[in-house]
């Protein structure tokens, strides 16, 4: 098992910037996720750490040693990919055990550990098959007993839920967490699915447009995003954002929006106001109490638009002027739309952000 | 009502010249040819024979099967053995060395341009009109003044092995026969062969370099296997097609028996498609030229029915398709 890093990597093709300067460090036996939109640079980046792209720029290392000019094959590294990408003119079996006969391991040691790993992922009847004879999630377990049968150093998955139907999905991210924990390989996961990288991973690292936006544990990312890009993207549903200013009247801070006027804690309001007017304040849907009747005075005056159940709670869209609240309730709170209520929100779990960089201020 | 009809009709009409093509071009020459090889047609009785089309007085005759596989013909062993030869020789070049120097090109040159230029430099036989290339062969190979013997020289080829005559000194005359066919036809393989491996998706390169594998191993434990279908599609149709051709042969070596380049059969590179040709041609053995086409013909058939078996109808039809 190793450290991997990512010094300072780029990856350019033509004048497309798929990867921008990225540091990241994955700790020995660390699962870390890759989370980001579409076309991010999550895949560029496991390329690199592959050893099938060449960085344009910075160098990548296992533990002290530098690997970026290892061709793949020096590297141990297994990899599951986007597509799975089985041999199809292979049988499962023979899938399983093709790196291990590169490594031109005896015969019999193959047999024991192709079938030691189709055991563990419980594909053991399908070792006859070809991977045109198999579901998704068949070949998602055949890729990954691929990639795990020689004992890599590292282990790299690319979206490998993706294909999956959302039962099973759930069940491979257990399964896959709990593989990855026994076997305590360094594990790099990419996915644009938030919550499953919420749920498997150690540390999470955002990516968008090539660049880090934040890397940190799930609690910390939900609780402390750094920018508004990370704050939008991680929580479902997502965080509520506000444009608007920071003014001080006679002593206490407000902020202002065309729509409506709330009252900020003493000390949020002069930190903000120290560095900047123009802001974007942030608040999740279930920071949000909902008051219906006499609320306190900094509690927001809105409208409720629509009500959509969810089960387990509401999902409920309050209007304040023109500006949208999304906001969570208990299912059993008797709205209708229309009707006037008061939103307070937690003083504790606002976010508020800068415009002009998009920095979180607090 | 009228629409109906109309629809069933239309695609009939719209059909109809190619329909006709095919019938004047294939059906019509197919009937005749097997007409014609029943009979003892020559330039001698062709104007008998032309009154006479398809009436009892025409004679018909097993005569020309006779000569043909009771050997009576001297020629028809030498002739059987040319073809078998040219056939196995240049297939060997369309489709096996045309597989390597395509994974060359597609898979181990990471250059796009170059990977470009090379391929271009393959199909440039394809796209040069065919009497320039037989000319163009002509003059690279004329002992005094051409620049093959040259360059075998400068690459320190001794004296004594180069022929002085490329065209008429066996086995040297064959080699470059086979050369000739197999540089034209190599970019009809390369064609398939490098649509085919571009259609192979990069991950599964990718996968097998991970798992451990060298440029090389990729290449002959995925790309090679992944390539089954392209491979046998080749091979099929280069062996239909090369059964039947001849113009290269006939551009530089000339047929028949006479005239300035009709030496095909000393130089050895008479093959049997060509030889039926000489037979029609310059000894207007009409009947007889029919008789030895009609069995290239069935030989033909015979595997495209083999090959329909093997391939079914859409594998056949689809050349650059991977399974993946
Ligand atoms: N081989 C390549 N040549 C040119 N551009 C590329 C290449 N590979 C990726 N890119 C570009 O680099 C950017 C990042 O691509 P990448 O595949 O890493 O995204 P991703 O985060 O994996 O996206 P997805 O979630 O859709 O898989 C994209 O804009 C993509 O178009
Ligand atoms: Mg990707």
């Amino acid at each position: 098992m190793v450290r991997v890093t990512l010094d300072n990597v780029s990856k350019f093709f033509g004048k497309v910037k798929a990867v921008v300067d990225l540091e990241l460090e994955i700790r020995d036996g660390e699962f870390v996720a890759l989370l980001g939109p579409s076309g991010c640079g999550k895949t560029t980046t496991l390329l690199m750490v592959a050893g099938i792209y060449k960085p344009t720029r910075g160098r990548i290392l296992f533990d002290d040693e530098d690997v970026t000019d290892l061709p793949p094959k020096d590297r141990n590294i297994g990899m599951v990919f986007q597509s799975y990408a089985l041999y199809p003119h292979m049988t499962v079996y023979d899938n399983i055990a093709f790196p291990l006969k590169l490594k031109k391991v005896p015969k019999q040691e193959i047999d024991r550990k192709v079938r030691e790993v189709a055991k563990l992922l419980q594909i053991d009847e399908l070792l006859g098959r070809k991977p045109a004879q198999l579901s998704g999630g068949q070949r998602q377990r055949v890729a990954l007993g691929r990639a795990l049968v020689k004992e890599p150093d590292v282990l790299l998955l690319d979206e490998p839920l993706s294909n999956l139907d959302a039962k099973l999905r759930i069940l491979m991210r257990a399964e896959i967490k709990r593989l990855q924990k026994e076997l305590g390989i360094t594990t790099i996961y990419v996915t644009h699915d938030q919550v499953e990288a919420m749920s498997m991973a150690d540390r999470i690292a955002v990516m968008n447009k090539g660049r880090l936006q934040q890397y940190a544990d799930p609690q910390t990312l939900y609780n402390k995003p750094a920018n508004l890009f990370v704050a939008g993207f991680i929580g479902s549903p997502p965080m509520n954002l506000i444009e608007g200013s920071v003014v001080e009247e006679n002593g206490a801070y407000y902020f202002v929006t065309p729509s409506f006027k709330y009252r900020l804690p003493k000390e949020i309001g002069e930190l903000v106001a120290s560095k900047t007017s123009d802001v974007i304040l942030g608040i999740r849907p279930e920071d949000i109490r909902i008051v219906i009747g006499d609320g306190d005075d900094t509690a927001i005056n809105g409208k409720v638009y629509v009500v959509e159940p969810l089960g387990r709670d509401l999902l409920v869209n309050v209007k304040a002027g023109d500006t949208l609240f999304k906001i969570l309730a208990p299912a059993d709170l008797q709205l209708e739309s229309g009707q006037d209520i008061l939103m307070a929100p937690d003083e504790r779990k606002i976010h508020i952000f800068d415009k002009k960089t998009g920095k979180a201020i607090v | 009502m009228p629409r109906r009809l109309g629809r069933k009709v239309l695609p009939f009409l719209f059909l109809a010249p190619m329909l006709l093509m095919i019938v004047l071009a294939w059906v019509a020459p197919l009937i005749l040819t097997v007409y014609l090889g029943f009979t003892d047609l020559s330039i001698k009785n062709l104007l008998a024979f032309i009154k006479d089309f398809f009436t009892d007085r025409v004679q018909r005759t097993l005569e020309n099967f006779r000569r043909i596989f009771y050997a009576k013909d001297p020629n028809i062993g030498e002739t059987l053995r040319v073809t078998v030869l040219y056939v196995a020789s240049v297939l060997s070049i369309n489709a096996v060395y045309a597989l390597l120097l395509s994974i060359a090109i597609a898979y181990f040159t990471k250059n796009e341009l170059i990977s470009m230029i090379l391929r271009i430099t393959w199909l440039l036989p394809r796209i040069t009109p065919g009497i320039i290339y037989a000319l163009m062969w002509i003059w690279f190979i004329d002992p005094q003044y051409g620049l093959l013997n040259k360059m075998l020289q400068a690459m320190g080829v001794p004296d004594g092995w180069l022929p002085d005559s490329w065209l008429l000194r066996k086995p040297y005359s064959q080699m470059l026969m086979i050369m000739i066919n197999g540089y034209v036809g190599a970019s009809f393989g390369m064609i398939v062969y490098t649509a085919a491996i571009k259609s192979i998706p990069p991950d599964l390169v990718n996968a097998a370099l991970v798992d451990g594998a060298s440029e090389f191993q990729v290449a002959r434990r995925v790309i090679i296997p992944l390539l089954k279908w392209p491979i046998l599609f080749v091979t099929a149709w280069q062996t239909l097609s090369l059964l039947s051709s001849y113009e290269y042969i006939l551009m530089v070596w000339g047929a028949g028996s006479g005239g300035q380049y009709g030496i095909a059969r000393s130089a050895g590179v008479m093959v049997w498609s060509l030889y039926s040709y000489t037979k029609a041609f310059s000894e207007y053995l009409y009947g007889y030229a029919s008789a030895l086409s009609l069995i290239l013909v069935v030989i033909g058939l015979t595997l495209i029915v083999l090959y329909f078996k093997i391939f079914g109808f859409k594998r056949l039809m689809e050349p650059s398709r991977v399974e993946v």
